[in-house]
């Protein structure tokens, strides 16, 4: 079955025809070219995928596209300004280096986000380990993860994001 | 250079801006026009015989553009995946080699294993015709139970290789290690499995492959650690494509812990298919198949037994180890647990004479190669355990007991009664930083503390030795490696000054385009910004060895610095004609050429300049141009040291154990990037706790079917199961490479297991429990303490 | 996954319509079961219809005796609800411990006890709390309604729209996650209403199932102390590699104990 699909991508229109077994995730990636949202399972475990709809995290991989009509999707590449000016998420993650390889990196960004927000910049590190629960990471061992979400979450207190 | 960027500086990742931006480009990332895609269909059992397979009605399903089996494969003569390791046998005979088809021929032995593959215009297409591929199985019984793998009437898994034997190996005299057992006051006997593991790169592999019908030329994208190697094997080996119409290309690829290092099946079929098919093929792994087709990890099954005078002194050591190695040979998997487990034995101890026996054994399982610290976390993980285990029999302290038997700072290099010469260490400093770090006098206060809570507390030690650095050609062709280990490197100058570093090591997660960047900005004066490091392509990179073993600083660093030193050397000479000086007087200071004693000065970029504007330059005596090749073969292995301290508590009602607290304190030499190097520790440990509490590759010992085969049964650390770390350093230089670094890559996963585990049993130990088998999962622990319910 | 026809109704109206006479169509509610399951080609269901656009199914409403919650209210609304917190903490509690942040930003109660996956938490609850689950043709109370594995008392077409807990006096919920999945491996709701004492077990056997002798003795004595030798038999429990039987049955007695300190709290 096709299906016209119509909904805003990172603060632009985005549109076209999926199957109705398209997963969010293959639309961004296949028909919108933004591949910064990974797979890494099948199981709705890993959270590379994770995406902000309507503001809050989802795994793009455990909704259907046509689900996502008329929403608003926000994606890894939709975080910054620009190039010189990043959100203070992906600046605390680069100031304390936590990533590596750089796959995990995109869903843990969008998780860490919606994660200080709900806690309303109010973070301690049993809180940020216990909500990453839905993010899986090899390389790093979490730990400057969790160092970078604690940082950021003042940081983005004060630039009101 | 300045100190923000130089050697030793928390320098910022060059890498990071396209991975927190979302624009990293991974295999899967591609845009690749008119691309089809492949779906492989696997073996669903663990031995069976293939009577027939039947295509006919998936070849007609819509989108279907080509479906291969194995005999198409055999037809078109591909070679089979190759094992590039001899190891030698007791009877000096070479492992036996049985062969290993790309596609399954006339018998599966794996679940995973491959039997067909469909292209198709998309991958659910091609998923939806590869169920309907008919395959008639005849199937048979299954060796699966590695602990049985050479009994008698254990199904064979090739029959090239008679029970199951792939080599029956030693090192060390058996008769002066049984002398040294004859004359011990005490003898310490452990019995343990090392649990197997599935690595989990959170990127799948991938691979999409392209033929250009004009040129003749394959390229193949592949999440690969050493694009070049494949290349050589897919070449010489498998395909027969000359290396010079195939490149291959590994992009930023999701982490690999050694799982990425070697030739598989999927990469090659996708390369030899593209010609055939005449467009573009792409496959990428879903996690499931990840689990069931990546190479494994470890799964050992030892004995082990430690002979020590009545004052504590190690008199010997002898090790029988069954060292699984699945239903096929990997690319490196017969040196695993033979030149990388049993020679790193002494560990960090004067142990005088060791033996160990090593017997590699074929079962109806994934094959199981190198994953992240490989075959040396196994030695470790003996080492450190049978320790333990003597300073509890013997009731001492552990770090007086592993103090007792350090070999002292002023015995290196160090030769073990196991093949390595140490180059440097000095270990005693460690231990006690890593105490003092820990607080271990304040332990006992904190155990009564926990009892309060009705928890038991358990501290443990593990002072691990690696040899890594991979390593001296003549010392690996000497054991059977198959191949050169150097790595090389080129510092390409652009006529206004920036540098390519061009390198054969690849970086998954390494850091190296920061790394490498920090090395040459330092040495050369080039501010960081105009360095980039170029890698992962066969077509503009000099051949390399790639990334695993730990070698990409110590090696693959190296070679850049070797390559330094070649620019200097010609800019002297640049230099001196343009300062109209003697080159000896000439000195490379801070990226100016100065002649000493005076003001004249020409900065390198000037010289660079020059070289490639040369109105006034010595043609006569030097060539045009700026862009030295350096290849470094180096003289030893480099000899990473270092303890961890794991604090535990377990709750007995439960079994769940919680890590609490964990110190690392290590010697990698010098350190470059320590905040590089402390995220490479962090992971290691990650992964080590990983093994000791969580991970656990279980087949079902009739069926074989892999039973932790998803996220759903095969336990991942979490951010919740660990705490942050605690981390430390103390540097002996490594003396015979130019920076004098060692190797920190997996040093973390070598030493945790131990740590971990002994923390758990001395936790346990008030209840009388004195073997607690890894993982110490939940169930297992509270079986442990309940006696084996 | 296989494909299928998608539809979004916008009413129950228009959903059991477009359920009707297809009995190989499925609903979905949050999802986090379902596409999972597609994905891995474990169902072929010829019709989706997607509950998602049917706002009348969402909320929460507190009266007097009890929390009604919508079948399409999600997790995190659950966790995060004043209501629940206020009524019955432990539901709040439960609802936050389901899954990761992502997938209770998605999944539904409806979906979730609908479902009746034997490792799931909120079954727990509404036997613990003997909710009441209303569908789109009748109420049946929470005894009657998980009738084995992934099996319940709903018929073809038949929808939950709500289910309505009564207000408790005490409760608390204690799960042991399985390590790798993080699912229940044992949970225990233990709730003390105006209906009397209930402990409802899910993770441990194929179904949610109540421990008739904990019940007993809590109502006499609502302490952790007064069910610690009491052992639900091993016969039948799950078994896995992460657990088996035996040590099931072990946690269902500890995890009680603290699901009880937790409602003393």
């Amino acid at each position: 079955m096709t299906i016209n699909v119509a909904m805003t991508v990172n603060g632009k229109a985005a549109s076209g025809k999926v199957e109705a077994r398209t997963l969010l995730v293959q639309f961004l990636r296949e028909h919108l070219g933004l591949t910064g949202t990974h797979v890494g399972c099948d199981t709705s475990q890993c959270g590379a995928c994770v995406v902000h709809l309507d503001g809050k995290s989802i795994k793009s991989c455990t909704i259907l596209a046509v689900q996502a009509e008329g929403g608003k999707v926000t994606t890894i590449e939709g975080l910054a300004e620009s190039a010189e000016k990043l959100h203070p998420m992906q600046e605390a993650f680069r100031e304390n280096h936590a990533l590596q390889c750089g796959f995990c990196t995109p869903g843990m960004v969008m998780s860490a986000i919606d994660m200080v927000k709900r806690h309303n910049y109010q973070l301690d590190e049993a809180t940020v380990r216990r909500e990453l629960e839905g993010n899986l990471c090899r390389c790093t061992g979490y730990h400057n993860i969790v160092k970078a979400i604690l940082a950021a979450a003042p940081a983005m207190k004060s630039a009101g994001v | 250079m300045t100190a923000e960027t130089g050697i030793g500086a928390r320098v910022k990742r060059k890498e990071d801006q396209r991975f927190l931006t979302g624009t990293g480009r991974y295999v899967d990332d591609l845009p690749l026009a008119r691309a089809t895609y492949a779906y492989f269909l696997r073996s669903p059992h663990a031995h069976a015989k293939i009577k027939s397979i039947d295509t006919g009605a998936a070849k007609a399903m819509p989108g279907v553009v080509e479906i291969f089996t194995g005999k198409d494969t055999a037809d078109a003569k591909v070679g089979g995946l190759i094992c590039g390791w001899v190891v030698k046998g007791k009877d000096g005979q070479p492992h036996k080699a049985p062969p290993h088809p790309v596609m399954a021929l006339d018998t599966v032995r794996y679940v995973g294993d491959t039997v067909a593959m469909v292209v198709a215009n998309s991958a659910d297409e091609a998923r939806d015709a590869a169920e309907a591929i008919k395959v008639d199985y005849e199937v048979k019984p299954a060796n699966v139970d590695l602990a049985k793998a050479f009994d008698k009437g254990t199904p064979e898994v090739h029959a090239e290789a008679p029970g199951n034997l792939i080599y029956d190996w030693e090192i060390g005299v058996k008769a002066d290690v049984d002398a040294a057992f004859a004359k011990a006051a005490h003898v310490t006997k452990l019995d343990l499995v090392n649990n197997r593991l599935i690595p989990n790169a959170m990127e799948p592999r991938a691979a999409a492959a392209e033929y250009d019908k004009g040129t003749g030329n394959y390229t193949l994208w592949s999440t690969s650690q050493n694009p070049h190697v494949l290349r050589l094997i897919l070449s010489a080996f498998v395909l027969g494509i000359p290396e010079h119409k195939l490149r291959v290309i590994a992009p930023d690829v999701g982490g690999g812990f050694g799982s990425k290092i070697f030739c598989y099946n999927e990469e090659t079929m996708v390369t030899w298919a593209a010609s055939r098919v005449g467009r573009p093929i792409k496959w990428t792994a879903e996690r499931a198949e990840s689990f069931m087709t990546d190479a494994h990890g470890r799964d050992h099954v030892t004995h082990a037994e430690l002979a020590l005078d009545k004052d504590g002194k190690f008199l010997g050591l002898k090790v029988d180890t069954i060292a699984n190695m699945g239903a096929y040979l990997s690319t490196f998997s017969t040196a695993v647990p033979t030149y990388l487990y049993a020679t790193l034995l002494a560990g960090q101890y004067t142990t005088p004479v060791i033996h160990a026996n090593v017997r590699a054994a074929l079962t109806h399982t994934a094959p199981v190669d190198a994953y992240r610290g490989a075959g040396r976390p196994e030695a470790t993980f003996v080492i450190e355990s049978i320790v333990s285990k003597a300073a509890a029999e013997l009731k001492m302290d552990p770090a007086e007991l592993r103090r007792k038997n350090f070999i002292p700072a002023d015995a290196f290099p160090y030769q073990t009664p196991v093949a390595l010469q140490y180059d440097s260490g000095n270990y005693p400093p460690i231990i006690d930083e890593a105490m003092k770090m820990a607080d271990y006098k304040g332990f006992e206060s904190r155990r009564a503390e926990a009892k309060s809570r009705g928890k038991l507390r358990g501290i443990g030690f593990s002072s691990y030795i690696e040899a890594c650095g991979l390593g001296p050609s003549r010392v690996i062709g000497q054991l059977g490696g198959g191949v050169g280990q150097w790595e090389s490197a080129q510092i390409k100058f652009n006529p206004t000054g920036n540098v390519q570093i061009l390198t054969g090591a690849h970086s998954h997660g390494q850091s190296h385009e920061t790394t490498f960047a920090q090395l040459v900005s330092d040495k050369l004066g080039v501010p960081i910004e105009n360095v980039e490091v170029v890698h992962g392509d066969t077509a503009t990179t000099p051949f390399g060895m790639g990334s695993y073993g730990s070698r990409s600083l110590a090696v693959g660093g190296s070679a850049i610095m070797k390559a330094a030193d070649k620019v200097i050397a010609k800019g002297k000479k640049i230099a001196a004609h343009l300062m109209e000086a003697d080159v000896a007087d000439v000195v490379f200071e801070q990226g100016t050429f100065k002649v000493a004693g005076t003001d004249k000065n020409v900065p390198l970029g000037a010289a660079v300049f020059a070289a490639y504007v040369p109105h006034n330059y010595p043609l006569e005596e030097l060539e045009p141009g700026m862009d030295e090749n350096a290849f470094y073969d180096p003289s030893n292995f480099v000899y990473p040291a270092g303890t961890q301290i794991c604090e535990v508590e377990v709750d007995p009602e439960t079994g769940v154990v919680e890590v609490v607290n964990h110190t690392a304190v290590d010697d990698f030499g010098n350190i470059i990037n320590p905040m590089i190097v402390e995220g490479q520790v962090h992971g290691g440990i990650v992964q080590g706790v990983g093994q000791a509490l969580m991970e656990n590759a279980v087949y079902d010992k009739e069926t074989g079917q892999l039973v932790s085969g998803s996220y759903m049964d095969y336990t991942m650390p979490r951010a919740d199961d660990v705490p942050s770390f605690k981390l430390g350093n103390k540097v002996t230089p490594c003396p015979h490479n130019p920076l004098g670094v060692k190797g920190c890559g997996e040093a973390g996963a070598i030493a945790a297991p131990a740590a971990v585990m002994n923390a758990v049993h001395d936790a346990l130990a008030p209840l009388g429990v004195t073997h607690v088998p890894m993982p110490a999962t939940p169930q297992t622990v509270w079986q442990a303490i309940h006696g084996g319910k | 996954m296989y494909d299928f026809a998608y539809h979004r109704p916008k009413t129950m109206a228009e959903a059991t319509a477009a359920l009707k006479g297809k009995p190989e169509a499925r609903p979905m509610s949050g999802g986090m079961t379902l596409i999972p399951t597609l994905k891995q080609r474990l169902a072929k269901p010829s019709d989706v219809v997607d509950l998602n656009g049917i706002k009348e199914l969402a909320g929460i409403k507190v009266d007097g005796s009890g929390v009604t919650v919508g079948a399409m209210t999600r997790h995190a609304d659950v966790a995060s609800s004043a209501d629940v917190k206020g009524a019955i903490p432990a539901l709040a509690d439960l609802a936050g411990h389901i899954g990761d942040p992502a997938v209770r930003n998605r999944g539904t109660m409806g979906g979730s006890v609908a479902n009746n996956d034997p490792a799931a938490d909120y079954p727990a609850a509404v036997l613990g709390l003997d909710a009441t689950v209303t569908t789109t043709s009748r109420t049946i109370k929470a005894d009657d309604f998980f009738k084995g594995l992934f099996e319940t008392a709903l018929e073809d077409g038949e929808l939950i729209t709500s289910i309505t807990f009564p207000k408790a006096e005490k409760a608390g919920y204690m799960k042991f996650p399985n390590p790798a999945s993080r699912y229940a491996m044992v949970g225990v709701f233990v709730a003390k209403t105006a209906g009397g004492v209930r402990v409802a077990v899910t993770g441990a056997g194929p179904c949610v199932f109540r421990v008739k002798a904990m019940e007993d003795a809590l109502a006499r004595n609502f302490s952790a102390d007064a069910i610690k030798d009491i052992k639900v038999p091993a016969d039948g429990l799950n078994s896995d590699i992460h657990g088996s039987a035996e040590y099931r049955a072990h946690l269902v007695t500890v995890m009680a104990r603290r699901a009880v300190d937790q409602a003393n709290k």
